[in-house]
């Protein structure tokens, strides 16, 4: 048996349809949001500002803290209100996938906050959070070296592909899910695994990321142009 | 802006952004924010923006009620959409933005709690109905309600496989909805009774009420806020209320 045709009749290295947006909670010191296919992230942040509890504070340079989590109906099962282990897990990684290109030395003491929420999921949702996070940061005009970008890539019975669905990721004969994470340089800053995979697949696999993740970084770059577009015309 | 500004400009007869005391911002309802909801809805007042999700799950009943479904109204005041929320438990605001929106739905009986019956004293449907503001620019409760009763009108029970729900599946059927209770909630700032405040004026607001109308009648009310309200006051906000729900429905049609 083997995948012979994808379920939504992409090619094996083809996402799925992208729309990214900047601006879009007013309350946020900057917001973005990013769907790829039938998956919906928000993210907003707040800050720099103070950090409580004190003992968090860190006088050398300010601190990054993400919150990612999934709204109730953004899933078939209802999802119970609240943070889950899951949820807590992929706040860390997030957190880890973005600090590379933010530069908080000028805010000692201080907390940027990044809360990412899924409105609708449909797989590859904490990539899509990342993608959304790492604009709505630049909006927020904290210093950044770079953009971030992210895809899920994996293996779907016996091929490779990029941007599973969920679908997909039910797939009976198995799937591995990877997602990746990276600047514009293709340094990876998140990488996650769960499945079976050999050595040349899984760097078939990276490689399948980093054209996607350049891809994405266009979108991303365009989102905010159009953004400052509006301002400058208003 | 300072809090002495708003209310004294209240005073004069004004408002922050040039609006009448009773006039609404630009109101706008639409559906299908995700599609793994059972409905879905977006509403926006002016810059508050709250979604709403209606999921369908079974139950058992009540003792009292062997014959009745139920709903349960949940609201989370997520970080994202405000400076001044925060993650955690939730707190009394989040619990009385719920229970708000719960009683006007469950008092103006616009859902037949009898038809979410699958087996008496076995079965039931329980309608989740969770809210979540993404953007508050005040007043989410009235929003709340809008985008409540609009995913109301769209959801559609999923198909029931051997008295287990399939998720991923809907079928055709969805509630009928009676007489619709539209919320308005009334502020009192120095004197003088407002619509729809934003968040500025919010802050600085003596008291609330918050009035669910359905055709005419009430069938909730909840007063907030720090200073009383006296009879003449709650008899022009229950007008103001009245008259709003006119204005109001026409979102839900």
């Amino acid at each position: 048996m083997s995948y012979a045709k994808r379920f939504d009749k992409r090619r094996l290295d083809e996402m799925r349809k992208i729309d990214a947006k900047v601006g879009v909670i007013k309350r946020a010191d900057g917001s973005a949001m990013f769907q790829i296919g039938d998956t919906i992230a928000i993210a907003a942040v707040y800050g720099p500002r103070a950090l409580h509890p004190k003992f968090l504070q860190n006088p050398e340079k300010g601190i990054l803290r993400c919150n990612y989590d999934m709204i109730s109906f953004s899933v078939p099962d209802r999802k119970r209100p609240g943070p889950a282990r899951r949820s807590t897990e992929i706040s860390l990684v997030t957190e880890k996938a973005l600090l590379p290109v933010l530069d908080l030395k000028q805010f000692p003491n201080a907390v940027v906050d990044v809360f990412i929420q899924i409105v609708q999921a449909n797989a590859g949702t904490r990539c899509a959070g990342i993608c959304a996070a790492s604009m709505a940061l630049a909006h927020a005009g904290v210093p950044m070296s770079d953009l971030i970008s992210a895809i899920s890539v994996g293996k779907v019975s016996d091929k490779i592909v990029i941007d599973l669905n969920k679908e997909e990721e039910d797939h009976e004969e198995g799937a591995t899910d990877i997602p990746v994470a990276m600047n514009s340089e293709g340094e990876i800053t998140l990488l996650q695994l769960d499945g079976n995979v050999s050595k040349s697949e899984l760097f078939q696999a990276l490689e399948f990321a980093k054209k996607g993740c350049s891809e994405i970084d266009v979108i991303q770059r365009k989102a905010l142009k159009d953004f400052y577009k509006g301002v400058k015309n208003e | 802006m300072n809090d002495d500004y708003i209310r004294t400009l209240v005073e004069k007869g004004k408002r922050i952004d040039g609006r009448k005391f009773d006039e609404f911002r630009k109101i706008s309802v639409e559906t299908g924010v995700s599609k793994n909801a059972s409905g879905s809805a977006r509403c926006k007042i002016g810059d508050t923006e709250v979604v709403v999700g209606v999921k369908f799950d079974l139950g058992e009943p009540y003792s009292d009620s062997p014959d009745e479904g139920t709903i349960m109204v949940t609201a989370e005041l997520i970080p994202l959409a405000s400076p001044e929320f925060e993650s955690g438990p939730p707190g009394v605001k989040s619990v009385e933005l719920a229970r708000i929106v719960d009683r006007g739905i469950r008092e103006s009986k616009c859902i037949d709690f009898k038809k979410l019956c699958i087996r008496p004293g076995e079965k039931i449907w329980m309608a989740f109905i969770d809210i979540y503001p993404l953007n508050d620019d005040g007043n989410l409760v009235d929003a709340s309600v809008l985008a409540a009763l609009k995913a109301l009108q769209e959801a559609k029970f999923p198909k029931l496989v051997d008295d287990k729900v399939d998720h991923e599946s809907k079928t055709n059927v969805g509630l009928k909805l009676g007489k619709l209770p539209i919320l308005t909630t009334v502020y009192k700032i120095k004197g003088n009774l407002l619509v729809d405040v934003n968040s500025k004026e919010e802050q600085v607001i003596d008291s609330r009420l918050s009035i669910s109308v359905a055709d005419g009648n009430i069938h909730a009310l909840q007063k907030g806020g720090d200073f009383p309200l006296n009879i003449d006051d709650i008899k022009k906000a229950v007008d103001i209320a009245i008259k709003k729900e006119n204005e109001l429905v026409k979102f839900l049609k």
